[in-house]
């Protein structure tokens, strides 16, 4: 078994069950076409945690995060953020609570059109009646935050993949959000750029009080920056809880995601070539 | 047994397709509508900033082949009427004929298809390709109005430019046929501008102008619309460009049948 560097964990149970849930997942089901992606996942998220989201490739940790700022509608089940549905509330009481929520892509989705300090810039120039200029310092702030300083003039299209995931988490940081969704924030990014991502979170967390949710696949930033962990597989949370608990589980999916095993069944070449016919 | 109910499947699929669509582009209508006419009423202001970056665009874009396009059409219907006039001996009549066919009619289809073709097309590929790049997605997740902080822009610039594009294809136009009767047909271009200051009419001219207003509105529309339906990749951007110009140019001449029985029965 692999050891992971110890990090003492607070009790959570007496930091944070006292208060009532920033944002409540409740039974939430939905599908695309046919096909159910997410079957009933219930989770509540409390204020000033950081809660990492963990599943394979395609188990919808996307969709999940896309249904947490009201994008999608669920077909079934609730999104409760500060106690506001986010599919059913009208728009200007989920833009009021958007406002103080950051989002990062996982595709970065940076304005292709617009200058990184524009992009950044954005938000404060849409809903802060702040002048010009003081637009341009506070940009100038987050992006020396994320390690981009000096790019303000550069367009989306001449950052690399990982500048942009930057650039963008920059942008999410803009309004100095309550709380923050990371959609794989350090995936392709090389292994220092990636730890300073891991402590940048862990600044916000701990300076700005902010709720960090994170969907990431690197267990070694999982193990430094998570409060809390949930496992999703196949549309549903297979274990949720601390990191404490997530290192004594015995359930076999949870040790063979953190033991990083590969599925097992090898199908016999018979069943296979069938199978391929079909 | 089994093609008829295959055809009537699909013909049955197409209209609930079809009336899906229409509700749609009805929702979207009204939104935009919305955001442009209640909201700023409300305390939102209009973004004038981007409006008036898009009639650049849109301006620029289009005034060339605008400008040669209503010069030669000038000159076609000048010729197409010389054709029958002189048969008459009435040559003279062409400035009339000219005048008045292109400012209520010709100068502002000929400008709203071009603009269709330029600009409607630009508008489906540029909101495409934002909305393939979840850039919508991001506006959404901001708080920030895909609708208000995309459409209204393109559409007020729309409706402002299209029409002063009008304009100047009202005068290109008399003035390809004004070239047409001084070089081949004899007459001066005094008697020419003349003839047409007679048959011209106030009426003439307006009408024109409230058609282009219409049909800007059908241009940023049906070119924002088919750019936020978008789905799978690159490929589905071509596809909404292509869409949005067939589309918009077959409502723009709906539209035109429409507006020119209204001002043919009423004016
Ligand atoms: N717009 C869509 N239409 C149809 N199916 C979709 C759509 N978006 C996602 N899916 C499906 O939903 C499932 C979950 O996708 P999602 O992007 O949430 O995965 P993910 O957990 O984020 O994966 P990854 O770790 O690779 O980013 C996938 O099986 C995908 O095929
Ligand atoms: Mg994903």
């Amino acid at each position: 078994m692999p050891v992971y560097d110890q990090r003492t964990i607070t009790t959570f149970a007496t930091r944070t069950m006292a208060q009532n849930p920033i944002i409540q997942i409740i039974d939430l089901h939905t599908r695309y076409g046919g096909k159910e992606i997410l079957k009933g996942i219930t989770l509540d998220l409390y204020a000033n945690e950081t809660f990492v989201i963990l599943g394979r490739s395609g188990c919808g940790k996307s969709t999940l995060l896309r249904h947490l700022v009201g994008l999608e509608t669920p077909t079934a089940g609730h999104i409760l953020i500060k106690g506001v549905d986010m599919a059913s509330a009208a728009e200007a009481e989920r833009n009021r609570v958007l406002r103080k929520v950051g989002m990062l892509f996982q595709g970065a989705a940076l304005f292709n059109s617009m200058t990184v300090a524009e992009n950044v810039g954005l938000p404060l120039q849409e809903h802060t009646p702040l002048e010009p200029s003081t637009v341009k310092i506070m940009t100038r702030l987050k992006l020396d935050l994320v390690g981009l300083s000096g790019y303000d003039d550069f367009m989306p299209a001449q950052l690399s993949g990982g500048m942009k995931k930057r650039a963008a988490l920059a942008r999410a940081l803009a309004m100095d959000p309550d709380i923050l969704f990371c959609d794989e924030p350090s995936a392709g990014l090389d292994p220092i750029v990636a730890a300073g991502i891991d402590h940048l979170i862990l600044k916000l967390h701990k300076a700005f009080k902010m709720t960090i949710v994170v969907v990431t696949h690197e267990l070694a930033s999982v193990f430094l920056i998570a409060d809390r962990v949930a496992l999703l597989h196949e549309g549903s949370v297979v274990f949720c809880g601390t990191l404490a608990e997530l290192k004594r589980s015995e359930h076999p999916y949870v040790r063979q995601f953190l033991e990083r095993r590969p599925d097992e069944q090898v199908p016999d070449s018979e069943t296979y070539l069938k199978s391929l016919v079909g | 047994m089994r093609p008829w109910a295959e055809i009537a499947g699909g013909l049955g699929r197409g209209f609930f397709t079809l009336i899906g669509g229409l509700g749609r582009m009805g929702r979207f209508t009204q939104a935009t509508l919305r955001s442009m006419l209640i909201e700023p009423w409300r305390g939102r202001t209009l973004r004038w900033g981007a409006a008036f970056e898009q009639m650049v665009l849109i301006g620029v874009a289009s005034l060339p082949i605008v400008v040669t396009i209503s010069f030669i059409v000038g000159l076609i219907i000048a010729m197409q009427s010389a054709y029958q006039l002189q048969r008459f001996g009435a040559v003279i009549f062409v400035a009339d004929l000219v005048a008045v066919s292109v400012t209520r009619e010709l100068a502002p289809l000929m400008t709203a298809i071009l603009v269709a073709g330029r600009s409607g097309s630009a508008i489906a590929a540029e909101i495409g390709s934002m909305k393939v790049a979840e850039e919508l997605d991001a506006l959404n997740a901001m708080a920030l109005h895909p609708i208000r902080f995309l459409v209204v822009p393109r559409t007020l610039a729309m409706m402002i430019v299209l029409p002063c594009l009008t304009v100047i294809a009202d005068l290109l136009g008399i003035f390809g046929g004004l070239v047409l009767g001084v070089v081949s047909l004899d007459i001066s271009w005094i008697a020419y501008f003349n003839q047409t200051a007679d048959a011209l009419l106030l009426k003439d001219f307006v009408s024109g102008l409230i058609k282009s207003f219409f049909f800007a509105v059908i241009i940023a529309l049906v070119g924002a619309f088919e750019g936020f339906h978008v789905a799978g990749g690159a490929e589905g951007v071509g596809k909404a460009t292509t869409t949005a110009v067939v589309r918009s140019i077959f409502l723009i001449i709906l539209a035109d049948m429409v507006f020119t029985a209204l001002f043919y029965s009423t004016f």
